[in-house]
């Protein structure tokens, strides 16, 4: 190997390690029913936690002393006590959620019903069913705005975007997107919302104001026929400078300039690539590869893949804690 | 005597409400969409533990139907699906008058071919579009292919492609193929012969299934299948036993029992099909469970087709943000359209043929193996079409 190469490999390895301060990583593994935890700093597997089963969505708290789990197929909303490492408490769900969004308070969970067509909105204090909310079929993405007055939920087989007003529970605006919306991902300054299509194979940009797509994002990767181009995952920076789309089977995560909508890079990570976050500084990005059964480390500086961590099966969602 | 069974419920809603269609609701838009199937007597199955299922299709069609109206809440759009069952062996033709009275432009069909034609031809059936959800012979989609007619199941064409791509990409070309007294097992048989010939397998011996097992639930009756199918396989050097037997009338009593140790696929063993019930994936799960929750019982080919169905319809009426029958079908066949049918691809349809463009399972009753096109079989324009009858080579002249 060349000698300058080995020095750019040291010097994106070091990038890597000082780029983050050390957080914990949590990873939700659908098919073992447990919770990954990954060590930050050295980016190892360091605990596994049994939970409840078919872990999907995962959300820390506003306080980040507890992670909560929607343990699909137990029906509940499973409450991980992150110091002692165990199940603290069960929260009633509705029927198989999936993916949820806590309210900026950090009191209320929306959960989306797949099975049933609801989002149900839990009091996280009281361990209570506030009301539900009938949506299109198969509710899975869950976005809430940054000022916690709208909640945008995607529906799969209805294929639409509908905004929920916060206050009053009702669904003042449907947006038609393309094929099998996954996430709604509301960018920091709340101007938008982006809603990615999984078998549409695109991510509509939403003016949040107006409730119009402003741009379709396409992709097309080299190589890779377009069908296996499923974008689910979407993580913009909080600047809103750059975003992060996962492309499913494309084993891609498309680095996009949010300013342009222009995709700058295509890089390579694990199998069937789903669910993407960042750590707290936003310094790297963590996408969950549900095939190759590992995590993949995108540091956002160089947009370079440093790393792959192996996890549980099938893993799903992830989440960093500071 | 046999009547019609809703030609009544039909009377007394016209009746009642001779404006409004059935089940809408205030300030939106109906659309009605037909059901058109005939009965047909049950065949004991070879498995016991495979009972053919009075309700199939239509349960699709009704699921359909509720996804619709599900999304219909949000467009101001209603749909009702008005079921229609002609009698056995009878005429199907009122069947479709009855509908074409009631305005219906827009009739899943779960129909055998001779029926599908019958009715698709009448004066009747002008401005009327057809969703075949039953019939996967070719030549619906060839010589006999019609402009009214869509195609939601996988043609034999199709399903041959998809197993012998996948034998292929395994490495197991060398095949013997054993064929059932069925046409469909014919029209199969040809189809397995024409894809080793487009993807270089071999058929090294062709052989037809001539053996009556008489009662099959007589004591030690086992004995007999295992000595014949020894017999029937010995002496050929081959590397997978292909078979056509789609009444499954001796495809299950094969595996184990040939001479070699040699795997079984075809209508038995690994099955190429549009749905199989081992399949969870690209959130197959939640249709499954779905069916499985309204009709008590698994979804099958014919029961995934008419749900395709509907939901095309339904999707094209998103789409198009119309209820006019015209409208949906014209966006439909248009480059615009595109179907999400749990199979992690988007779904069309081909304008040559009328025939949905889908992705092919390959399953055994336990686990899905493999979903073909398999990669490497490329294409111009879609993979998915190195699967069945491509645009150069169709009979298909629709006037």
């Amino acid at each position: 190997m060349p000698n300058g190469l080995i020095m750019v490999l040291a010097i994106a390895s070091l990038c890597a390690i000082e780029g983050a301060a050390a957080d914990t990583i949590y990873v939700s593994n659908e098919k073992d029913n447990t919770i990954t935890v990954v060590d930050g700093a050295n980016l190892t597997p360091v605990k596994t936690i049994p939970v409840g089963q078919r872990p999907r969505g995962i959300v820390l708290s506003k306080d980040a002393k507890s992670l909560y789990i929607c343990a699909s197929d137990s029906d509940h909303i499973e409450v991980l006590d992150l110091a002692a490492e165990k199940i603290a408490r069960t929260l009633p769900s509705g029927a198989d959620p999936e993916f949820f969004a806590l309210d900026p308070s950090g009191k209320l969970l929306y959960i989306a019903n797949e099975d049933d067509n609801l989002v149900t909105i839990v009091d996280t204090d009281r361990s209570q069913v506030v009301t539900e909310i009938p949506v299109g079929v198969e509710p899975e993405g869950m976005g809430i705005s940054p000022d916690g007055k709208y909640l945008v939920n995607t529906s799969e087989t209805t294929n639409m975007a509908h905004v929920i007003d916060t206050a009053t529970r009702q669904v003042v605006a449907n947006i038609l997107v393309d094929s099998r919306p996954r996430r709604a991902e509301w960018t920091a300054d709340g101007a938008q919302f982006w809603v990615s299509a999984e078998i549409g194979g695109t991510v509509s940009v939403v003016d949040a104001a107006k409730r119009e797509i402003v741009k379709r994002i396409t992709f097309a990767v080299p190589g890779v026929p377009n069908e296996a181009i499923q974008p689910v995952g979407v993580a913009i920076t909080r600047d809103r400078r750059l975003a992060f789309v996962a492309l499913g089977p494309a084993n891609r995560v498309a680095v996009i300039d949010a300013q342009s909508y222009e995709v700058m890079r295509y890089l390579l990570v694990g199998q069937r690539v789903w669910s993407l976050a960042f750590n707290p500084d936003q310094s790297r990005v963590y996408t969950t590869n549900g095939v190759s059964n590992d995590i993949s480390v995108i540091d956002v500086g160089s947009q370079k893949v440093v790393k792959s961590v192996p996890v549980g099966q099938a893993p799903w969602g992830v989440v960093s804690r500071p | 005597m046999r009547a019609w069974r809703v030609a009544s419920l039909l009377l007394i809603l016209a009746v009642a409400a001779p404006s409004a269609p059935a089940d809408g609701r205030p300030g939106e838009e109906t659309l009605q969409i037909g059901w058109l199937s005939q009965a047909t007597k049950r065949i004991l199955p070879l498995s016991y533990l495979d009972q053919l299922p009075a309700d199939e299709g239509i349960q699709g069609a009704r699921l359909g139907i509720v996804d619709n109206e599900t999304t219909g809440r949000f467009t101001g759009q209603s749909f009702t699906l008005v079921e229609t069952i002609a009698p056995e062996n009878g005429n199907v033709a009122p069947g479709l008058r009855e509908l074409s009275a009631k305005g219906v432009q827009l009739v899943v069909t779960d129909l055998v071919a001779p029926a599908l034609l019958s009715v698709a031809d009448l004066p009747e059936a002008a401005g009327v579009t057809f969703f075949n959800t039953r019939s996967a012979d070719d030549r619906l989609r060839a010589e006999d292919c019609r402009a009214n007619i869509l195609h939601l199941l996988p043609s034999r064409a199709m399903l041959a492609d998809a197993l012998i791509q996948y034998l292929v990409a395994k490495r197991w070309q060398d095949l013997m193929l054993a064929v059932g007294r069925g046409d469909g097992d014919r029209e199969f048989a040809s189809d397995v012969r024409h894809a080793a010939r487009k993807f270089q397998a071999h058929i090294v011996q062709e052989k037809p299934w001539t053996f009556v097992p008489g009662a099959r639930r007589t004591d030690t009756g086992h004995f007999a299948i295992q000595a014949e199918v020894a017999r029937f396989t010995q002496g050929i050097s081959y590397d997978v036993l292909v078979v056509a037997d789609e009444e499954d009338e001796f495809g299950d009593d094969l595996s184990y029992r040939t001479f070699d140790p040699r795997p079984v696929a075809g209508t038995q063993g690994l099955v190429p099909s549009a749905w199989a019930r081992p399949h969870e994936q690209w959130g197959a799960t939640q249709l499954q469970e779905r069916f499985l929750h309204q009709a008590k019982r698994w979804m099958t080919d014919r029961d995934y087709a008419a749900w395709m169905a509907v939901r095309a319809i339904g999707e094209a009426a998103t789409r198009s943000t119309s209820t006019n029958p015209a409208t949906i079908v014209g966006f439909m066949r248009s480059g615009h359209f595109e179907l999400a049918a749990y199979k992690g691809a988007r779904l069309s349809f081909r304008s040559w043929d009328g025939q949905l463009r889908q992705p092919v399972l390959l399953a055994d009753a336990r686990s899905l193996v493999s979903v073909s096109p398999q990669p490497g079989f490329l294409h111009q324009s879609s993979e998915l079409d190195t699967l069945g009858v491509d645009k150069p080579e169709t009979k298909c002249r629709m006037g």
